[in-house]
């Protein structure tokens, strides 16, 4: 058991990297608690196979550190971190039986019999593969194979840490589901640092305590499941968590005359907080990427002078609720209706409450909370002038 | 219910097949079943003599002899060329320049045809102008594989391991770039020894095809002839003829065809039963208990 720090790390397959697209990891730092049970989610092709590779010491990293407690472990191998990692296909040892597989990295390390006996025995009734295991590991069939898979990860205790490489893409969902329930026990019980790689948010939220969302190589935010849909850090926190995601749409910082400063899209003007305007203002960012969840779009039942006029596209009836898309300045947006609201059509009025509309900088969401922080120390270099 | 067409028009599919089965197999195979079952002088004159041939060629202590040998070295070569094959597999390199240049290297004795690895090898073991035999003599080894028969069984063992170790290697070879890369990883992870990896991952992968590897170097090794025809001409004595040497002399030498047809079936069935044994034992083995 050990917490896992990524110091500067960055990790590219080429040669000769020149532009930041050449990297497969672009250098990030980033701290695993121990004992914490983490999901990393991204789409894919963003690096994340490359990033647990790295951890498990299967790859070497081209630039940076990784530590196991603080201790640099870049010059151990695999065999020497003591780490398990399950692979996305099944991998098992084929002319082995079940028992065999199972027992086989506790073998390796010299645990005696009696002892790889009982810890077979133990995965084996977690895992459902107690009648399976005198079976040769070849007849299995693919979901049976990657519990064995997983219950190899699953037999050494004493780990470091237990790294899940997409383990239940083969598995059918109702099984799916079952074991993650199954890992999560696990995780409560033996109390191991845990990372699972997904590329399902349904899945990241339902196993993991927090959430490290990767994109092209950078993990642009780490936090709960409802830090992730409240708060997004980045556009692409926005738009990948969430059904549907975050709407997006482009606004212009503008100042009429003496009047203050104001957000428009279009025409019309989106409420900020001052604060946030102070801070845009700072910043000379006059262009920004505004985005508000579907969920926290207000939809009026009559008309509202406060409110903006929109029209009704289509409406989506999913079951339990409705996605209404509607088109504000000719961009398509959408709002989510809960079961008891009347379904609206033609002309309609909707609003962005402040608190739920982000602001973007290329990108990046301007956190007023730290801008608080930031302010003050404006300040006191003022006060200094 | 649907009423079922019953006609014969499948037979046609098959046609094809039975005829070039019958073209390549049973057609020339027939023509040596008439000659083990008949006594002919001439195309005019001939007598049916039943099994006589057969109980004849089954009596022959020289072709006892010879099936002997012919077994022993079979085994011997089996028993060198496939560990040798795998071995020289693992070392090849897999990436780079490396990869393709020790693939020319391995494949390059493939290439030779059969009378010319023979001729090299009667050359290179020579004591007076040969490599081989210069180097035996020379660290003291009274070797010389025209007069002594352990030195001659001895060379046309090498030149064999020479000739065919390289096709077992390539086979394994193959065999092994099929295994993906997350198996090694996985048992990196498992903390798998050297041992472990090659007894766990790779040979079962390999088992495939070292059956066409040893199947292949046992029916051609069975079957041997121009090698050894060049090089020693079966001797000294008759130490290194082996089976078809025998049929030959018998059939051109002396120009039995009776026996020398009965024999060639009898050689036939031997080694169709050998690889018969062999696969299903095989097979038999990689069942799921
Ligand atoms: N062995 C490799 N050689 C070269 N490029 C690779 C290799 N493995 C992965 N990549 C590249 O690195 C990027 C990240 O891949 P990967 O870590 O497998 O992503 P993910 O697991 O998130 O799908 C991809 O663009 C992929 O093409
Ligand atoms: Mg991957």
């Amino acid at each position: 058991m050990a917490s896992i720090t990524l110091n500067a790390l960055a990790h590219t397959y080429t040669d000769n990297p020149t532009k930041p697209e050449d990297y497969a990891i672009r250098e990030m730092t980033h701290v695993w608690e121990q004992g914490g049970a983490f999901a990393l989610l991204g789409p894919s092709g963003c690096g994340k196979s490359t990033l647990l590779n790295i951890i498990s010491g299967l790859l070497e990293p081209s630039d940076g550190e990784v530590l196991f407690d603080g201790k640099r472990v870049n010059e151990l191998k695999p065999e020497e971190r003591n780490i398990a990692q399950v692979f996305q296909f099944p991998v098992v040892y084929d002319t082995m039986t079940v028992f065999d597989n199972l027992a086989f990295p506790l073998r390796n390390i010299g645990v005696p019999e009696y002892k790889v006996k009982s810890k077979v025995y133990e995965v084996a009734e977690i895992l459902e593969l107690s009648d399976q295991l005198t079976r040769k590991a070849k007849g299995l069939s693919a979901d049976q194979k990657q519990k064995v898979s997983m219950g190899r990860g699953l037999v050494r205790d004493d780990v470091s840490a237990i790294l899940f490489d997409e383990p239940l893409t083969v598995i059918d969902p109702q099984l799916k589901w079952k074991l993650r329930r199954k890992l999560k026990q696990i995780h409560e019980q033996f109390n191991i640092t845990m990372v699972y790689v997904t590329h399902d948010q349904l899945e990241a939220s339902t196993f993991a305590d927090k959430i490290a969302v990767m994109y092209n190589g950078q993990i642009v935010q780490f936090g709960t499941p409802r830090e992730l849909f409240e708060n997004p850090a980045h556009t692409f926190v926005g738009y990948f968590i969430g059904s549907p995601g975050m709407n997006f749409f482009d606004a212009e910082l503008k100042s009429q005359g003496d009047q203050k400063a104001a957000l428009m899209f279009g025409d019309h003007e989106i409420s900020v907080s001052d604060a946030m305007l102070t801070r845009l203002h700072a910043m000379g960012a006059d262009k920004v990427t505004m985005g508000i969840r579907p969920e926290f779009v207000h939809v009026w039942d009559g008309k509202n002078n406060d409110a903006f006029p929109v029209d009704v596209d289509y409406v989506e009836d999913l079951g339990t609720y409705k996605i209404l898309s509607f088109l504000f300045n000719g961009q398509v947006m959408k709002a989510r209706l809960s079961e008891d609201q009347k379904v609206p059509s033609g002309q309609i009025y909707v609003s962005f409450p402040e608190q739920w509309t982000k602001v973007y900088v290329d990108d990046y969401l301007i956190d007023i909370a730290d801008q608080a922080a930031v302010n003050d120390t404006v300040e006191e270099t003022d006060h200094a002038n | 219910m649907q009423t079922k067409v019953e006609n014969n028009k499948a037979w046609f599919l098959v046609l094809p097949v039975f005829l070039i089965v019958a073209f390549s197999a049973i057609i020339p195979l027939m023509t040596v079943v008439n000659y083990s079952v008949q006594d002919i002088f001439d195309p005019y004159t001939r007598y049916f003599v039943g099994t006589e041939w057969f109980k004849q060629v089954m009596l022959d202590s020289r072709l006892h002899e010879a099936l002997l040998r012919q077994f022993l070295y079979s085994f011997t070569i089996l028993a060198i060329e496939v560990p040798l094959g795998i071995c020289v597999a693992l070392m090849m390199p897999t990436k780079g320049r490396g990869a393709s240049l020790s693939l020319i290297l391995v494949a390059i004795p493939l290439l030779i045809p059969w009378n010319v690895v023979g001729t090299i090898w009667q050359i290179f073991g020579r004591a007076d102008i040969g490599l081989f035999g210069a180097f035996m003599s020379g660290i003291g080894v009274d070797y010389n594989y025209a007069s002594d028969p352990t030195d001659a069984w001895l060379t046309v063992v090498l030149m064999d391991v020479w000739h065919w170790t390289p096709l077992v290697a390539l086979l394994c070879y193959s065999g092994l770039r099929a295994i993906p890369e997350v198996y090694y990883q996985a048992a990196r992870i498992d903390q798998a020894s050297r041992w472990a990896v090659f007894r766990y991952i790779q040979l079962p992968k390999l088992t495939n095809v070292l059956i066409i590897g040893v199947l292949l170097r046992f029916m051609d090794s069975f079957m041997i002839y121009t090698e050894p025809f060049v090089l020693t001409g079966g001797g000294p004595g008759s130490s290194t003829t082996f089976l078809s040497q025998s049929l030959v002399q018998q059939a051109i030498g002396q120009f039995d065809l009776g026996p020398a047809a009965a024999f060639s079936l009898v050689y036939f069935l031997i080694i169709l039963l050998v690889c018969w044994v062999f696969y299903t034992t095989i097979m038999n083995m990689q069942k799921d208990k």
